[in-house]
């Protein structure tokens, strides 16, 4: 049987096809003002035979395609799981949410949280940051890797922090030294999240800002040893809920 | 829930405020209330009319922002909004109003109300365990009962007290055979219907017909439960509701999780268990309502006990399968207390916990939403 998982977070839609419990397609587009299109397009070029929602998105879908879902904690769990068997702890980090997950050995969740309603660091905080500063999104990371200096940034608010990063300009600071501050300051925001849930190797690091190469530095070199990033970190939800709607149907 | 029972419910709420009105125009004197550490007895024996005060409603918490803080607990912006707005029909029916320093906010906020209405304040302990915290207390309950006397004209005598914690344990025993229906399993009742019935009757201003009728609901809804009705697949999960009072205004949560298709089955907290202690009818009767009174476990007291006794009692007796700490936003005494019960549910009963943070607005349902049915999914299994 070929299962579909589909993730609708907040930025990008992922869609995953799984078969004999390899993923054998991914596809992923921005979300847009029109989600529901959106998903429609991504399935059309795909067969599959039960498909399983995921994400912010997933009860419209729910409702649409009369498809059961699941939450982007579990589908996260069981993606990681699934990618990575020695997996204990999941950070996974998104266009608008941050989430920890703690696994037992089993891999069912045992505790998560997530950031509070606000999308203070976040992949959208990067994205906002990152355009302050001239840069495209790739580019944002690598920049703030060749930094020599680091720039405190005090303020986690989005807007706070722009108007920060703004006057830093104005004061001619250096650009990579305060995209390396703006790293540091969602690190320090990322690590107290991941502490009060657990540490415990192995850490998967998932989500879009998984591709960002500073922060993945940034956060082997505080916690002293090696996560484990995906291929395709945006795809472990959608991965996830293909390997579950398998399970349930 | 059953259109009978609400129909009932709706009707006697519309005629309790004409009742009220009626026995003002008759003299008695309305004594508001807004806390469970405010013994209500005083204003029973002295024929006085006890209500409870509006304060679970969003509405009026942007008037409320005029003079408060934004980052205050909506329970309390919204209790000074009602009164600020004088939208709460009880308030206004209120000769005096009654509180009690519990926490930093409400305190401070009470200063704030007693502009618009004669105020008395409790001085509550922060603690129940030295003896002088009960002696303490017994003299503001004193106090309370001779602000109560000159108010009201009336002398509240010992047996008139005794009339009084008779009439108001009979109370407390009928909401407790109500909040006991869900023990059954599965449940005849919803958490959101259990809450819609003891938030309307909390405000009825007679206290046997109050009786009559929950005894009456409670017979009803146990034939339902005979007949194997029930609003929940069998196999729902049966979620413990603990920390800070709810109502109806303030319900999402419990609408969250229902709606994801668990069974809120006991409410610990001031809307529920915490609510339905025995005075002793044998004792000193202002002594026994001190002792019973300064017993309830509230965040506020320091240690706080008395909450995990209450809780591992109540874990056992509904059979739950995972529980729900809720914290009004920026109330730090539940929201630090978090800790220690969540090491305690998990350590000791292996639940699954979750501990959510928030106000009565519904700007956060879609991440609290994610985060009830990733709870559900831990209970599940």
């Amino acid at each position: 049987m070929r299962t579909a998982g589909i993730d609708i977070g907040s930025r990008t839609i992922k869609l995953v096809i799984v078969e004999n419990g390899q993923m054998i397609h991914s596809a992923i587009t921005d979300t847009t003002h029109d989600p529901l299109e959106q998903c429609k397009r991504l399935m059309d070029q795909v067969s599959f035979d039960k498909i399983l929602a995921t994400g912010y998105g997933r009860h419209f879908f729910e409702t649409h395609f009369d498809t059961p879902t699941v939450t982007e904690i579990k589908a996260f769990a069981r993606g990681a799981k699934a990618l990575f068997p020695s997996c204990r702890t999941i950070l996974d980090i998104g266009g608008q949410d941050t989430k920890a997950i703690a696994l037992d050995e089993r891999g069912n969740v045992s505790k998560f949280e997530m950031n509070d309603r606000c999308a203070a660091g976040t992949g959208m905080f990067l994205e906002v940051i990152a355009k302050t500063l001239g840069y495209d999104l790739d580019e944002f990371g690598k920049e703030a890797l060749k930094a020599d200096g680091n720039i405190q940034i005090n303020s986690m608010c989005t807007v706070f922090a722009q108007s920060e990063v703004t006057s830093l300009l104005a004061r001619r600071q250096k650009r990579e030294d305060i995209a390396r501050g703006i790293h540091m300051a969602i690190l320090n925001r990322t690590l107290s999240l991941l502490k009060r849930v657990s540490t415990t190797p192995d850490i998967v690091f998932a989500g879009g800002v998984a591709k960002n190469p500073c922060l993945r530095l940034l956060l082997i070199d505080t916690l002293g040893y090696e996560v484990k990033v995906p291929q395709n970190p945006q795809m472990v939800g959608a991965y996830g809920a293909a390997i579950i709607a398998r399970e349930i149907y | 829930m059953d259109i009978v029972i609400l129909n009932r419910l709706q009707q006697l709420s519309e005629r309790n405020l004409l009742d009220i009105a009626q026995a003002k125009r008759e003299g008695r004197k309305v004594i508001g209330f807004y806390c469970l550490y405010s013994p209500i007895e005083i204003a029973v024996a002295a024929g006085a009319i006890p209500v409870s005060l509006c304060g679970t409603r969003n509405d009026p918490i942007e008037a409320a922002e005029k003079v408060l803080p934004r980052n205050l607990c909506p329970l309390i912006k919204s209790s000074y909004g009602y009164a600020a707005t004088d939208t709460c029909p009880y308030f206004r029916f209120s000769d005096l109003v009654v509180g009690e320093t519990t926490c930093d906010g409400k305190k401070k906020m009470f200063e704030l109300l007693a502009e618009f209405r004669p105020t008395h304040i409790l001085q509550l302990p922060q603690t129940q365990e030295s003896d002088g915290a009960l002696s303490f207390w017994y003299n503001e309950v004193k106090k309370f009962k001779e602000r109560v006397e000159k108010e009201t004209g009336v002398i509240i005598t010992d047996e008139r007290l005794s009339h009084a914690i008779q009439l108001t344990n009979q109370e407390r025993k009928a909401k407790q055979s109500l909040m006991d229906l869900p023990k059954r399993n599965p449940s005849p009742i919803s958490g959101l219907e259990l809450l819609t019935i003891l938030f309307k009757t909390g405000f009825f201003m007679d206290k046997r017909a109050k009786i009559t009728l929950i005894n009456e609901i409670v017979e009803e809804i146990q034939k339902r439960a005979d007949q194997g009705e029930g609003p929940f697949d069998p196999k729902a999960p049966r979620i413990l509701l603990t920390g800070v009072p709810v109502g109806l205004g303030s319900e999402k949560v419990i609408r969250l999780i229902e709606k994801a298709g668990a069974n809120v089955v006991c409410f610990e907290n001031c809307t529920g268990y915490r609510s339905v202690f025995t005075i002793d009818e044998k004792k000193e009767p202002l002594q026994a309502i001190a002792e019973k009174y300064l017993a309830i476990p509230c965040s506020v007291m320091s240690p706080n006990p008395g909450r995990i006794e209450l809780l591992t009692e109540l874990i056992k007796e509904f059979s739950v399968d995972g529980v729900v700490d809720l914290t009004w936003q920026a109330c730090h005494t539940y929201n630090i207390e978090s800790y220690n019960i969540e090491t305690f549910i998990t350590e000791k009963f292996g639940l699954p916990f979750l501990h959510l943070e928030t106000d009565y607005s519904e700007s956060d349902t879609e991440q609290l939403r994610v985060r009830i049915e990733a709870f559900l999914e831990m209970v599940k299994g």
